[in-house]
């Protein structure tokens, strides 16, 4: 691996840290559980990694290891962003009186 | 070519992602997120599955129907539920990290491609990804309460965990220097699992919310270090996000028990003694359900103070009938949130929008607190250590210092409890011995059901009069 690649990886690291720290601070303590699902889905990238781990077929071990991981990704994209669309649904302003 | 639109639809992803949480910060616009996030991710997996080096399809798509099978029932667990669901989906996301990190250990050993970088890479990846997987599951078995939710702890405990943790992080070193070493690979394995249950087992169901937050960013840094293994910069940024957010919530749960950051991250918490049966029990007043009616009619402004025992007796629809009665009265309600009420970041908030209360009536801590003591009657529902005075006065509580909702400043405090027994940390409430305070006893659910009740008829009694 080139010096470039890894520097530019921890420039990413870097930036994304500061990003998500903006971003975080200012969502609503309302929405924390779903802010927490939400998340817990979007890190579920690592689908991307499963998938190429698995597709490869470079040994039967890392390929069965690759899938269940493609499973438990897949689980966490399902589950968190049906979930997090569930919650946020409820949230609702009060009514105008009629 | 395809190679560039893999890039491509990375860069889209990364963006939508940022997109997603930015969206998150109102209710108004939070919805937009989540399909901004959907979005992302399904161009992120478009992109990946057009890899050339992707050989066969069959392992994948079964993965991916299995997963789709089992995440749609997880996401239709009751709202109550819905902290041991997070448990789990971290545990999801730190098994992928350990198993994908173990998988490519195995692989560039035979290839004979194991770097300094890749295996150091694969090190980290492999013990934060096993240590937040059986973590995770620790901490779902206790919010379901298959484990005793009480903290389990024992002579040495602490020093016992850094030394299977410096263990592991001595045979990580082992296998950077010599990667062929396996057998030292599969300690760090065995160390890193077994590691995650040892550091979960002292903590009790109160520091749920710090703990959940603590493995959120855990599971966000495995991805990173997946990304570093793999150099797939849209693995660090999305691990990024989801590690700082974990972050930033584990700081606000820490501030809101007034804990130190450096004492949850080495796991010492939880471990609050129960006190010694000390002094006689102080004589508490105790009301009726149709009494605590009267007090709430004849209120101006009524504050409700939350807490899990809400959660545990399914009683948020009945607080609702409470408001609604109320509130056509021209009564001013309004929720109190204290930050760690309930099992985990919001968890209140989720199940008072459950029961369709609306998001403006909801209140943080620090809003609502200059308002107590011009709050007619305030009503605690399953909510203990976050409205106890001593945290503000006793020094000698262990509590002592940590921010609290003022309930006792109200002109009437109204308690539900089911019985005197000391709440989860068995710490004595002087709440429910003050002047202003009056108990009702019993299960939540019934005894919010008798007031809505007493509520309604007396409604009713005066209309006929």
């Amino acid at each position: 691996m080139s010096e470039l690649n890894l520097s530019s990886m921890l420039f990413a690291l870097m930036l994304a840290t500061f990003v998500g720290f903006y971003v975080i601070q200012n969502v609503s303590r309302l929405l924390h559980t779903p802010l927490m699902s939400l998340t817990n889905a979007i890190s579920a990238i690592a689908i991307v990694a499963s998938i190429i781990v698995t597709g490869e077929q470079k040994t039967l071990f890392a390929t069965v290891l690759g899938a269940v991981a493609v499973f438990a990704s897949m689980t966490n994209i399902v589950s968190g962003f049906l979930i997090t669309e569930r919650m946020l649904k409820m949230f609702k302003e009060k009514e105008p009186r009629a | 070519m395809s190679e560039l639109f893999t890039q491509l639809s990375y860069l889209a992803a990364a963006t939508l992602f940022v997109f997603s949480l930015r969206w998150l910060n109102r209710p108004k616009t939070a919805r937009q997120g989540v399909l901004a996030g959907v979005v992302g991710m399904v161009l992120a997996v478009v992109g990946t599955l057009v890899n050339p080096h992707i050989v066969n399809y069959s392992w994948i798509a079964l993965a991916l129907v299995a997963g789709t099978l089992v995440g749609v029932p997880l996401s239709r667990v009751a709202l109550t539920a819905v902290p041991q669901r997070t448990a789990i989906s971290h545990a999801f996301g730190g098994l992928a990290a350990g198993l994908v990190g173990t998988a490519k250990y195995q692989v560039w050993l035979g290839e004979g491609e194991l770097t300094t970088f890749r295996t150091t890479a694969i090190v980290i990846e492999v013990i934060l990804g096993f240590v937040t997987f059986t973590g995770s599951l620790m901490a779902a078995g206790k919010l379901q309460e298959v484990i005793p939710t009480r903290p389990i702890t024992y002579r040495g405990q602490n020093a016992v965990n850094l030394a299977l943790l410096g263990i592991a992080v001595l045979a990580g070193v082992w296998v950077v220097v010599d990667p062929s070493q396996w057998p030292f690979f599969a300690l760090i394995v065995a160390l890193s699992l077994a590691f995650g249950v040892l550091l979960i087992i002292p903590i009790g169901g109160a520091d749920m919310p710090t703990v959940i937050s603590l493995l959120n960013s855990y599971a966000g840094l495995s991805a990173v270090a997946m990304g570093f293994v793999l150099e797939n910069q849209l693995l660090i940024i999305a691990g990024a996000l989801d590690g700082s957010s974990g972050f930033i919530l584990s700081v606000i749960m820490c501030r809101a028990m007034n804990r130190s950051f450096t004492n949850v991250l080495f796991g010492a918490f939880g471990q609050v003694k129960a006190q010694a049966a000390g002094g006689e029990a102080k004589p508490v007043k105790s009301a009726t359900p149709q009494d605590a009616a009267d007090y709430l009619l004849s209120a101006q402004r009524v504050v409700i103070v939350p807490g899990y025992g809400m959660a545990v007796a399914q009683a948020q629809h009945r607080v609702r009938e409470i408001y609604d009665v109320l509130t056509k009265r021209g009564i001013d309600v309004k929720f109190a949130i204290h930050p760690v009420a309930g099992r985990m970041p919001g968890h209140m908030n989720v199940l008072l929008a459950e029961a369709e209360i609306p998001y403006d009536a909801l209140l943080e801590m620090d809003e609502i607190n200059p308002e107590m003591p011009q709050t007619d009657v305030c009503v605690v529902v399953g909510a203990n250590d976050v409205v106890n005075p001593a945290a503000r006065s006793d020094e000698t509580s262990p509590i002592y210092g940590m921010p609290i909702i003022d309930a006792d400043k109200a002109r009437v405090v109204l308690a539900n409890k089911r019985s005197m027994n000391p709440g989860f940390a068995g710490i004595d409430n002087a709440l429910y011995s003050a002047d202003n305070t009056l108990m009702v006893f019993g299960d939540a659910k019934a005894v919010l059901g008798d007031i809505a009740a007493a509520l309604r008829a007396e409604g009713a009694g005066q209309a006929a009069a």
